[in-house]
């Protein structure tokens, strides 16, 4: 049963990652990947993750993919339209390069024994609750989580200034 | 049970599919999606190996990646507006104020 809901979600992501790189227009890109990442939340719910699957879905569907929409909206991307999209001769080598890269990534992780008979299983430690979760988050990474904070802070400041319209002198 | 090796999979497809979108398209908005795309599949590798080994790390960094992909794509939302404002086009090949 399990195994069903996996493969409807893996596949409908694979299916709409491939139309974020295949689908012409921009705005079609960014509902395909609107689509994929609610896929990808999915499967962090077979994962027992419900909290990164609930910040999975505000945070990259509702404000990532909403950001990138306004900006789409914003920018004139009717040149971009008629953009010609799919790999012309000249690209060959880097689907060459793209393909063997995939290659050695699958040959890899098939061959692999430790991935294929991972350790014997830990044992449900966790209950999949998000006390854990914070506990974790507020005691041993406290730092890091300070740090980040501040990256996000100087991150907003940084794409204001960055937007903002300069005052003619 | 799904066993392990079918996340990690499904990871390296979807990061591949990122990966060939970053290479092949030349429009600089489907190039900042690719990249979105690829750290998603990192975060299902992170995800998958913390239920696997039941170790917390691995939720906690997802967490991570997850705030520092919404500081990356505001700054970098806030760069492209502020470059179609001095020169109007999409297309990374003329971009090339940097000379690089």
């Amino acid at each position: 049963m399990e195994a069903i809901f996996f493969l409807t979600f893996a596949a409908l992501a694979v299916a709409s990652a491939l139309g974020v790189v295949l689908l012409r227009n921009p705005v079609h890109c960014a509902i395909s990947l609107m689509v994929c990442f609610i896929q990808v939340a999915a499967i962090f719910v077979l994962l027992r993750s419900p909290f990164l699957a609930v910040v999975q879905i505000f945070v990259y569907v509702g404000a990532i993919m909403v950001l990138f929409l306004f900006v789409i909206m914003m920018l004139d991307i009717r040149t971009a339209v008629l953009e010609r999209f799919l790999p012309g001769w000249e690209r060959v080598p880097i689907l060459g390069v793209l393909t063997v890269l995939g290659l050695q990534m699958l040959i890899m992780l098939l061959t692999s024994d430790r991935l294929l008979h991972p350790p014997a299983d830990a044992g449900t430690v966790l209950d999949g609750t998000v006390a854990e979760l914070g506990k974790a988050l507020f005691l041993d990474y406290l730092l890091p989580f300070e740090v980040v904070s501040v990256v996000l802070l100087v991150a907003f400041v940084g794409a204001i200034i960055l937007a903002k319209r300069e005052r003619k002198e | 049970m799904i066993p392990l090796s079918w996340y990690v999979i499904l990871g390296a497809v979807l990061f591949m599919i990122g990966l060939s979108g970053v290479f092949l398209r030349r429009n600089i908005l489907v190039i900042l999606m690719s990249v979105e795309l690829m750290l998603n599949s990192a975060n299902i590798n992170f995800v998958a190996f913390s239920h696997f080994f039941q170790d917390l790390r691995g939720q906690v960094f997802a967490i991570f990646v997850i705030t520092v992909t919404a500081a990356e794509v505001a700054v970098a939302l806030g760069i492209l507006v502020a470059l179609m404002r001095n020169k109007r086009t999409l297309k990374v090949d003329e971009i090339t104020i940097m000379k690089g």
